[in-house]
């Protein structure tokens, strides 16, 4: 049909891509395929979502009687109780949307070989499960938080606000990760690691006054996305004298060091994700 | 040692080139070729799976992909589930796929088990409900892969009225396969892909007659048996070949094309009057045809040491497609001893698209009588 320009060729078709050319599409994609695996998660076993709160309450249990009772590292912090399943609560969520992403798109092989669809929706789904899990956690965390004796405050509306930036750290990660991971399979160990290093490295087991020294407190706010947030979700939600995550940081300014590290990570992310997408159905 | 960062050689591999078509609106267009021709690999470039190094690909309206029955089912779920990813993954809104969801168990005819896992569902029931959400999906143009390989006969002939119809709504269907009679019956157009190339584009009779011929020179090019010589020596078969109708030594034949057998003879002591004769049977060893020179004209001649002689047979190809071996040999007069014999001394693959079940296609007229009435039809290779 060469020459023809009077007769309509239709849309080119480009090959796969990151997003797609339809927005809606890869929202209805991500949601559907979250809103499955969730079904699954929910009903496929008999006790279903239970494992699923179970995960962090369990892990919560351990270590509480650990710290309270042979290290005595919630000693004299007030609401140690509520300050740790609430950092275990948060910090499940962004281990659970990186560490799920990074086989996510390898996982969805049959997907991915066998339809064209934004690829995006994999890692987007992925985030989404993950904050479907969260936000059932969290009300379990709010009937614990009153049980402990908090009484509850305005301040609380913040917490939404607080995990949409948790959820971009984490979706940018997730990017990255299940891009990399097409190629590289090494990612996965690696990635296994860092998350221990991003436990540790964050005010799950202690609260932020116990690092010796300020500069440590600075550092590990301005560096690591997830302390910020949880700094903050504590005074927030659990102790309105506790520090805010501007005055450990040292003024608000400082937060733009986190914010922009998430906001790199997501740029980062979505541009190594972007760049595989068209190759990702031949690497596999 | 390996050098963990250095790079491993590699060579370019190009899956298709140069492939250039046009598939009007309303068609059935079907793309063959062996396996690894990149016909599949096509496909997924048409339906944007792959994207392509250069070249362009235009589709107007929506494209649905059948590559696989059932992308996205989980064993899991219940039916309304699966038809929700299912159509969902197929280019539907999940609100446009719930709207479908009775329409497709209608089809189906699983209305009754639609509270069941799909795990508990037989695989025909499953292939019945993938089906019938593709068919839902109400795509302008699809692409189908060798989907209808799953099913038993019934199925595939239930997919072939549903294509039918649809081709008769003004969908367009791509569709690639091995199945040269379905090509027949269904295609308007087709495209033989060698080697990622474009071998032919027509008519689905030219381009099914071109794919056998494709697929039996390169089985032809398999070592044939080998042959067995016997005879006193006073004459020696140097040769024997097949030819086409111009003239030339060829491996394979076309059925219903004229042909012929050569074989050649040089003599090393003197003989008088001999006979040359040939069988010709196919890979089961059931000859075929047998003939000779005593039977055509009584004498041969007279032949001294250094002598040479062709011997040949021309003959209208009518053994079905096949491998046949063709084994000369040459005799004292009369034919009870022989000078030399040579077993399966040459062989050719006979192609065609036509296969009835017989030895042989021959030429030959279909007479039906009823109430008056008479139908007739020649039928020839």
């Amino acid at each position: 049909m060469s020459g023809s320009e009077a007769y309509s060729l239709g849309r080119p078709i480009k090959g796969p891509s990151a997003l797609g050319s339809d927005p809606r599409r890869m929202l209805h994609l991500a949601l559907t395929l979250a809103v499955m695996e969730f079904k699954l998660r929910f009903f496929g076993s008999v006790l279903g979502y239970f494992w699923q709160l179970m995960r962090p309450l369990m892990l919560f249990g351990v270590l509480y009687a650990v710290f309270t009772q042979f290290v005595k590292l919630g000693a004299g912090i007030d609401y140690y109780p509520a300050i740790l399943l609430t950092g275990i609560v948060l910090f499940t969520f962004f281990a659970d949307a990186t560490g799920t992403s990074v086989t996510s798109v390898a996982d969805r092989e049959s997907l991915v070989r066998k339809v064209e669809f934004p690829r995006l929706v994999v890692p987007l789904a992925v985030i989404l499960i993950a904050y479907f899990n969260l936000v059932l956690n969290l009300l379990a965390v709010l009937v614990f938080v009153l049980a402990t004796g908090v009484e509850p405050r305005l301040e609380w509306l913040a917490l939404p606000l607080m995990l949409i930036p948790l959820g971009f750290f984490a979706g940018g990660l997730a990017m990255l990760l299940s891009a990399l991971y097409v190629r590289f399979r090494d990612v996965q160990p690696i990635w296994e690691v860092m998350l221990q290093v991003v436990f540790y490295g964050s005010p799950i087991l202690y609260v932020i006054e116990q690092l010796p020294t300020v500069t440590l407190q600075h550092l590990v706010v301005w560096f690591n996305p997830i302390a910020t947030i949880l700094v903050q979700a504590r005074h927030s939600l659990i102790d309105e004298n506790a520090p805010n995550s501007w005055d450990v940081a040292g003024g608000w300014v400082y937060l733009l060091i986190p914010g922009g590290i998430t906001v790199a990570l997501l740029a980062l992310g979505f541009w190594v994700f972007n760049r595989e997408a068209p190759r990702i159905a031949e690497e596999l | 040692m390996i050098h963990p960062l250095r790079r491993t050689g590699f060579h370019r591999f190009d899956a298709l080139k140069d492939i250039s078509f046009t598939v009007e609106r309303g068609e059935f267009f079907g793309i063959v070729g062996r396996n690894g021709s990149g016909k599949s690999t096509l496909l997924k470039c048409l339906a944007g799976i792959y994207g392509v190094d250069s070249g362009e690909i235009y589709m107007d309206g929506r494209v649905s992909t059948f590559i696989e029955l059932g992308v996205g089912f989980n064993p899991d779920l219940a039916a309304r589930d699966n038809v929700i990813v299912n159509g969902v993954m197929l280019g539907l809104s999940p609100r446009e796929a719930l709207a479908r969801y009775d329409r497709v168990m209608e089809f189906a005819e699983l209305r009754e088990f639609e509270d069941l896992k799909l795990k508990n569902y037989s695989s025909g029931m499953q292939v019945r409900l993938a089906f019938s959400v593709m068919v839902q999906v109400d795509a302008d143009i699809l692409l189908i892969d060798e989907v209808l390989a799953v099913g038993d006969v019934a199925f595939q002939q239930k997919c072939f009225d549903v294509f039918n119809r649809l081709r008769d709504e003004g969908r367009t269907i791509l569709f690639v396969t091995h199945d040269m009679a379905a090509v027949q019956r269904f295609c308007d157009r087709a495209m033989l892909i060698e080697k990622g190339e474009l071998s032919i584009l027509g008519e689905p009779s030219e381009v099914a007659a071109r794919y056998v011929d494709v697929s039996f020179e390169a089985s032809s090019q398999e070592e044939p048996e080998a042959t067995e010589q016997s005879g006193d020596g006073t004459a020696r078969l140097i040769d024997a070949w097949f030819s086409d109708e111009d003239g030339e030594r060829v491996d394979t034949l076309r059925q219903g094309r004229e042909c012929s057998f050569h074989a050649r003879v040089r003599f090393e002591d003197e003989a008088r009057d001999p006979a040359i004769a040939v069988v010709i049977e196919n890979e089961h060893h059931q000859p075929l045809m047998a003939t000779s020179t005593d039977w055509a004209q009584r004498r041969t001649g007279g032949f001294r040491p250094g002598d040479e002689a062709e011997f040949s047979v021309h003959l209208e190809m009518a053994f079905a497609p096949g491998r046949i071996y063709a084994s000369p040999w040459v005799a004292y007069r009369g034919g009870n001893r022989i000078m030399d014999r040579r077993s399966r001394m040459a062989t050719a693959v006979i192609t065609g698209t036509h296969w009835s079940g017989g030895l042989v296609d021959l030429p030959h007229e279909v007479r039906f009588e009823a109430g008056g009435r008479v139908h007739q039809g020649t039928a020839s290779v």
